[in-house]
C-alpha cells in the first residue's frame, strides 16, 4: 500500500484514444478525517479569539488605519526597499569580487563580509547614528592631513534615517554576498566553458550566463532575507525612527493598549510579507524557466518524429 | 607558405605536478578533418581545450590561423594575453562539448543569437534570420522557441553545433560530441558533423566513434599518456597501425 500513496501525476490522464480500463483512484479516508478534525479545531480557536473581550478588537480596528500606523508602515516599506536594493546590488558586486582571481578584490570582499557579518546589526546602526561623535566633519582629502574638500557636518549629512539606511544596507550586502556566491557556485562549470568558447569576457559571462542561472538558487534565501529585513527594520526604533513597530509602541505607551496595538502592527507585517511571498513565487517561476520542463512538454505531441539530417 | 589552421609545436600542459601533455606536435590543414583518438586520460580533451585557450599552454607553441594562442610574441618574449584579447582570439574557433552546455535559461533561438548579438554586436534581426537557417540546417527548424531541456540529447547537441556555427568560426572543435548520448541518438549528430565536413569546415574532433573517424577524417591522431603516438590517414592509423600501443587500443575498442 505504502508505495502507492505518492500521487503520480503523469498517470492521471490516460490517453483518451486507447481502450480505457476504469481506474479506481486510491482513497485517503484517514486523511479526510484528520483534516475535518483540524478544521474544526481551527474554527473553534478562531471563535475563541474573536469573542475574547480582552483582545480589544474594537481598539485594534480603531487603530488599524491610524495615520501614525500608516506612516510607520510606509517608512518600514521605504527602509526595506532601499536597504534591500542597495544590499542586493552591493552584495552581487561583493560576491563577484570574492570569486575573482584578483587577490586584491577577493581580499577586500572577504574582509567586508567578515566585518559586517561579525558585528551586531544593532551596534552598526548605533555606530552610524553616532558617526558625528567620531568624525564631526565629512570631507574628501589627501591622506596624512593634506588639503581636503569639506562636504559638511556629519550630523547634517547623516540624518537618523540616513544612518538607518546605511546600517541596514551595508549589513544586508554582506549576507546577500554570501547567498549570491552560493548561487554562482551552483551553476554548472560547463556554462563557463561554453560562454568563454563563444568569446565572452568575464563581465558578459557573469551578466548574461551565470547570474541569470544563479537567480534560481539565490531567490528563495533572498525571499527570506527580504522578510527578515522587513521585520528587522524594527531595530531602527533605537535611532528614534518611527517605523511600523515603533509607531505602535508610541501609541501603546500612551494608552496602555499593548496587545491590541501589537496586533495592529502584526496584521500589517503579515499583509506585507504575504504580498512579498506572492512576488517571490512569481520571480521564482520567471527564473525557473527552462529548468522545470513539465509545463511545456505536455503541450507537445508525445512522439516527436526523430528528424534525421541527410 | 601553406599555413596550417592549427599548428602545435611541443605543446606541454600540467595540472599541478601531473604532466598531461608532454610535447604535442600536430598540424591541422585548412579544410581538413582531424580525429583525436586514444584512451581516457591520454590528454586529447586537454589538447583540444588548449587550442581554444580554455586551458593555458605551459610550454611550446600553439598557433591557430597563424596566431599564437594565449600569448603575444614581442622582442623574443612571450607575453600572456589579457582576458579580453583571449576572448577575442577565441572567435576563430567554435567549440562543441560532450555535455552540450547549452544555456538552460534561454530558448534555442536565444542560445544561438546570444553571442553574435552580445559579443560581436551584430543586429538582432539579421542574426535571428541566420539562426533560423542554421536550425533548418541541423534539422531543428521548428524548435527555436523550445528550452534546451525539452529536447533530447541529440537535438541539444545539434543546437550546440548551430550555436557555435552562428559565430562563423574558421575552425570547429568537438570534444567527444556523442559520448553523452543514448546510442540511438548518436547518428543524428554524426550526420550533422559529416555534412559540416563536406561543406569544407576545418574540424578537430575528439571521439570514440572510430567509424566516423574512418569515414570522414583526413587525419587520425592516436594519443596516449600525453604524447602523439601515431598519426596519419585513417586507413593507416586505424587499418594497419604501426605502433604497439595503437594496436592494443584498437583491439580493445573494436
Amino acid at each position: 500500500m505504502q508505495q502507492h500513496s505518492i500521487p503520480d501525476t503523469r498517470k492521471q490522464a490516460p490517453p483518451a484514444s486507447e481502450d480505457s480500463i476504469p481506474v479506481v483512484r486510491l482513497r485517503h479516508p484517514v486523511r479526510l478525517a484528520i483534516a475535518a478534525v483540524l478544521i474544526l479545531l481551527a474554527l473553534s480557536a478562531a471563535w475563541d479569539v474573536a469573542v475574547n473581550q480582552r483582545y480589544h478588537w474594537d481598539v485594534v480596528i480603531s487603530y488599524l488605519f491610524a495615520p501614525q500606523i500608516i506612516a510607520g508602515a510606509g517608512l518600514t516599506i521605504l527602509l526595506t526597499v532601499v536597504s534591500m536594493s542597495v544590499g542586493i546590488a552591493l552584495g552581487t558586486l561583493l560576491a563577484v569580487m570574492r570569486l575573482s582571481a584578483n587577490p586584491i578584490l577577493s581580499t577586500i570582499s572577504r574582509s567586508y563580509i567578515w566585518f559586517f557579518r561579525g558585528t551586531p546589526l544593532l551596534v552598526q546602526l548605533i555606530f552610524w547614528y553616532n558617526i558625528a561623535a567620531l568624525y564631526p566633519v565629512i570631507a574628501f582629502g589627501l591622506p596624512f592631513g593634506g588639503p581636503s574638500l569639506i562636504l559638511g557636518s556629519a550630523n547634517v549629512l547623516i540624518s537618523p534615517l540616513g544612518a538607518a539606511l546605511l546600517g541596514l544596507s551595508l549589513n544586508e550586502a554582506a549576507y546577500m554576498a554570501e547567498i549570491i556566491r552560493g548561487g554562482i557556485g551552483s551553476v554548472d562549470k560547463g556554462q563557463y566553458d561554453a560562454a568563454r568558447a563563444l568569446g565572452m569576457d568575464g563581465g558578459k559571462l557573469m551578466r548574461r550566463v551565470i547570474l541569470p542561472q544563479a537567480m534560481r538558487v539565490v531567490l528563495p534565501p533572498t525571499g527570506n532575507q527580504v522578510i527578515s529585513m522587513l521585520k528587522g527594520t524594527a531595530l531602527v526604533s533605537v535611532l528614534a525612527i518611527s517605523d511600523l513597530l515603533y509607531s505602535a509602541q508610541i501609541i501603546y505607551a500612551n494608552n496602555y493598549q499593548t496587545i491590541p496595538l501589537l496586533i495592529v502592527a502584526s496584521l500589517w507585517y503579515l499583509l506585507m510579507t504575504t504580498i512579498l511571498s506572492f512576488f517571490q513565487t512569481k520571480l521564482e517561476r520567471r527564473y525557473g524557466r527552462g529548468f522545470d520542463v513539465a509545463p511545456r512538454r505536455t503541450r507537445q505531441q508525445k512522439a516527436q518524429p526523430k528528424t534525421r539530417t541527410a | 607558405m601553406n599555413a596550417a589552421m592549427v599548428e602545435a609545436q611541443g605543446v606541454r600542459k600540467s595540472f599541478g605536478s601531473t604532466e598531461i601533455l608532454k610535447g604535442i606536435d600536430l598540424r591541422v590543414e585548412r579544410g581538413s578533418v582531424t580525429c583525436l583518438i586514444g584512451p581516457s586520460g591520454s590528454g586529447k580533451t586537454t589538447f583540444l581545450r588548449c587550442i581554444n585557450h580554455l586551458e593555458k599552454v605551459d610550454a611550446g607553441r600553439l598557433y591557430v590561423d597563424e596566431h599564437l594562442v594565449g600569448y603575444t610574441e614581442r622582442h623574443g618574449r612571450l607575453y600572456e594575453m589579457k582576458e579580453r584579447q583571449t576572448a577575442r582570439s577565441r572567435l576563430n574557433a567554435g567549440m562543441v562539448f560532450q555535455r552540450f552546455n547549452l544555456f538552460p535559461h534561454m530558448t534555442v533561438l536565444e542560445n544561438i543569437v546570444e553571442a553574435p548579438v552580445h559579443v560581436l554586436g551584430r543586429p538582432r534581426n539579421e542574426v535571428t534570420a541566420e539562426a533560423q537557417t542554421l536550425l533548418d540546417r541541423v534539422g531543428l527548424g521548428d524548435r527555436g522557441h523550445s528550452y534546451p531541456q525539452e529536447l533530447s540529447g541529440g537535438q541539444q547537441q545539434r543546437i550546440a553545433i548551430a550555436r557555435a556555427l552562428a559565430m562563423k568560426p574558421k575552425l570547429m572543435l568537438f570534444d567527444e560530441p556523442t559520448s553523452a548520448l543514448d546510442p540511438e541518438l548518436v547518428g543524428e549528430v554524426l550526420d550533422v558533423m559529416k555534412s559540416l565536413a563536406e561543406a569544407g569546415m576545418t574540424m578537430v574532433v575528439v571521439t570514440h566513434e572510430l567509424g566516423f573517424a574512418r569515414q570522414v577524417s583526413d587525419q587520425v591522431v592516436f594519443m596516449d599518456q600525453g604524447v602523439v603516438v601515431e598519426s596519419g590517414p585513417p586507413a593507416g592509423v586505424l587499418g594497419s597501425p604501426r605502433h604497439e600501443r595503437t594496436q592494443a587500443f584498437l583491439s580493445k575498442v573494436l
